[in-house]
């Protein structure tokens, strides 16, 4: 596995949702291959497959064709028992709402992934605390999210997706409900994990966040328009 | 997910709408409480009958010559054969015997001094103590060859005692039976009343001979009669075959064709009872029926609580999914909740149960027997509810397509 650079490859994937007696086709056959280490943003207007892939990639939902592999082993293979323990231990997610449990503190949520893992976790406190201080929430470990601010809202939900340390993050719209300087500060926090080792899958529709991303991947109608990767 | 922390969570969850588990958990409350109460009684109704027929001696059967029906004319009781001591000797040979006891009863004044007292004469074998479980508190029963020889000797109960003897020591003094003079050698134990209300330690005792010769009179045309027989059967042999069994014997005995029917009866006491106390079981078992519907409407409130639970937490689902739960992780959540929820009811209503069964003992005419096995029972249903009832709902959860739950609003 050493030899194969890319962490994720999609072949010929498509997704066809039906909608009534409608067929909407929101993937036409994505080829797509991600290496380990990039930091890549996914773009395009709303409706042009961008979400869908994301979640296909984040083994939430289900292909209707084609095939996608992560770290080598083909999802469809895999069965529910396993995709679970896949998005445990090797993906992490952010969410645009941010998605943390109202009734738990900072911790809690950040320790809430550690609980279903069923690989070796150590110290699940510690690895929390440690997380928290890596997002710069360490004064806040005992805040309710909504005693937080959205971007610490934002933080705490990233140091939720790294407390299994993953391979890969999946960021969907993290700077939707943000402003723009808080925006920026979650962007460089997400730059700065890149450079730790983490690749990073990033959907958002600003030009201005995608370019904290070194490669950027424009989505149309359900297929590939455009793939660039900036000198940065 | 460790054991604990799945105990904290599902706690965690129902306490964030204490008002909602709350009146969720009165369901199973007062089902648990009704189920516990109604147990109690049942057991406490069983435990006075069998105290009743134990008290009558559960392994006696009684033989009467009896009604021979013939075109639905009863030749009653006397037109039959009666029973000689013969057929005592014979009954004590048979395997599943133990002891035979056969009797002559009749009214009769006691006279002491210038006392006289109507009591009621028992003639019989000394078998007759085995079979009623009887012991002398003082002084001794009459033997064998006293029984055969018609000694002048008697066993009295504690009524005549206190009616003859009053104050003073009743062994070895003499009184008259009718005209009849005889010796007391024996006090019986205290019996008290018997089930229909007639006082059984008013009793005067003496060997069969003797009261069938000198007080009771012979039968006119049979020697050596008596007119009931009581066999206490051996330990180990079960009363129905046993009962069989003698009826087969007697049958052969006193030659009666196959076909005919018995010129004789046998009556099982404790069946008596227990015929008695059928309605009153009856009455038990729909108690007990409608306590477990009053359990399982609380049952079926769990189940909708937990699914509007389910509903209202799919998102959370679909959150926890992403985060790597299995679908069994989810299933163990919300089972974990129905049944800490169904458990802590559990609790409260076997609580809830102890007093009302204490309450009830007091106030009310119950006899309640609570035990350990009933409120391990009454919990036990609880938690059977909770893991029932919670299935369907957590199943249901389980099942999500994360994205779909996850997308849920």
């Amino acid at each position: 596995m050493a030899q194969n650079p890319y962490i994720i490859e999609a072949h010929q994937l498509t997704k066809i949702y039906t909608m009534g007696d409608q067929q909407v086709h929101a993937l036409r056959g994505v080829d797509l291959a991600i290496e380990r280490g990039e930091f890549t943003a996914i773009m395009g207007p709303s409706g042009s497959g961008k979400s869908t892939l994301m979640n296909l990639i984040g083994a939430l939902d289900q292909p209707s064709g084609g095939e996608l592999l992560i770290e080598g082993h083909a999802l469809s293979t895999m069965n529910g028992a396993q995709l679970a323990d896949l998005r445990n231990r090797t993906l992490g997610f952010v969410f645009q709402q941010f998605n943390l449990l109202p009734r738990a503190d900072a911790l809690q949520n950040v320790k809430l992934p550690l609980r279903y893992a069923r690989h070796d976790i150590g110290d699940a406190d510690a690895r929390s605390r440690e997380c928290l201080k890596l997002v710069g929430l360490e004064g806040r470990m005992d805040h309710r999210p909504a005693q937080l601010s959205g971007g610490q809202q934002q933080r705490v939900a990233i140091a939720r997706a790294l407390a299994n340390r993953p391979q890969i993050i999946l960021a969907d719209e993290p700077t939707g409900a943000l402003d723009t300087k808080t925006s920026e500060d979650i962007m460089k926090l997400l730059v700065e994990l890149n450079a730790s080792g983490i690749t990073i899958i990033l959907v958002t529709h600003e030009p201005e966040v995608a370019a904290f991303a070194s490669r950027q991947i424009h989505f149309r109608d359900g297929l590939i328009e455009s793939d660039e990767r900036s000198g940065s | 997910m460790k054991f604990t922390v799945a105990i904290a969570s599902a706690i965690e969850a129902l306490t964030a709408n204490v008002l909602r588990s709350f009146l969720t958990m009165l369901g199973i409350i007062i089902g648990v409480a009704s189920v516990m109460i109604m147990m109690a009684m049942g057991a406490g109704a069983k435990a006075q009958i069998e105290a009743q027929i134990s008290a009558l001696g559960a392994s006696t059967l009684t033989l009467r010559p009896g009604a021979t029906r013939r075109g639905g004319v009863s030749q009653g009781a006397g037109a039959s054969t009666p029973f000689t001591e013969d057929d005592l000797v014979v009954l004590l040979d048979l395997p599943f015997v133990q002891a035979v006891d056969g009797q002559i009863n009749g009214g009769v004044t006691a006279v002491s001094g210038q006392t006289n007292w109507s009591t009621q004469l028992i003639g019989t074998n000394p078998g007759y103590f085995e079979v009623q479980n009887l012991e002398a508190t003082q002084g001794r029963v009459f033997t064998e060859r006293e029984a055969r020889t018609g000694a002048a000797v008697a066993v009295i109960g504690l009524s005549v005692v206190k009616e003859l003897f009053d104050g003073i020591d009743p062994l070895g003094q003499r009184f008259r039976v009718n005209s009849v003079p005889v010796t007391v050698i024996g006090v019986l134990q205290e019996r008290g009343q018997s089930s229909f209300g007639q006082d059984r330690d008013d009793v005067v005792i003496l060997p069969i001979s003797t009261a069938r010769n000198r007080i009771i009179g012979a039968h006119p045309t049979t020697s050596k009669h008596v007119s009931r027989i009581e066999v206490m059967v051996a330990d180990g042999y079960d009363m129905a075959t046993a009962q069989s069994d003698l009826e087969e014997y007697m049958r052969e005995r006193r030659r009666i064709k196959p076909g005919a029917s018995d010129n004789f009866r046998i009556f099982n006491i404790a069946d008596f009872v227990r015929a008695r106390s059928a309605t009153q079981q009856t009455m038990g078992i729909l108690l007990a029926f409608m306590a477990g519907v009053a359990l399982f409407v609380g049952g079926v409130g769990v189940m909708n609580i937990m699914l509007v639970s389910v509903t209202e937490r799919t998102r959370e689902i679909g959150l926890r999914m992403a985060l790597g739960a299995r679908g069994t992780d989810i299933m163990a959540q919300f089972l974990t909740e129905a049944v800490v929820l169904c458990g802590t009811g559990g609790l409260i209503g076997v609580a809830l149960g102890f007093g009302g069964a204490w309450v009830a003992a007091k106030t009310g005419d119950w006899t309640m027997s609570l035990s350990v096995q009933i409120t391990l029972m009454s919990f036990g249903a609880a938690a059977a509810v909770g893991v029932f009832f919670g299935y369907f709902p957590a199943r249901r959860a389980a099942q999500l397509n994360p994205i779909d739950a996850l997308r849920y609003d």
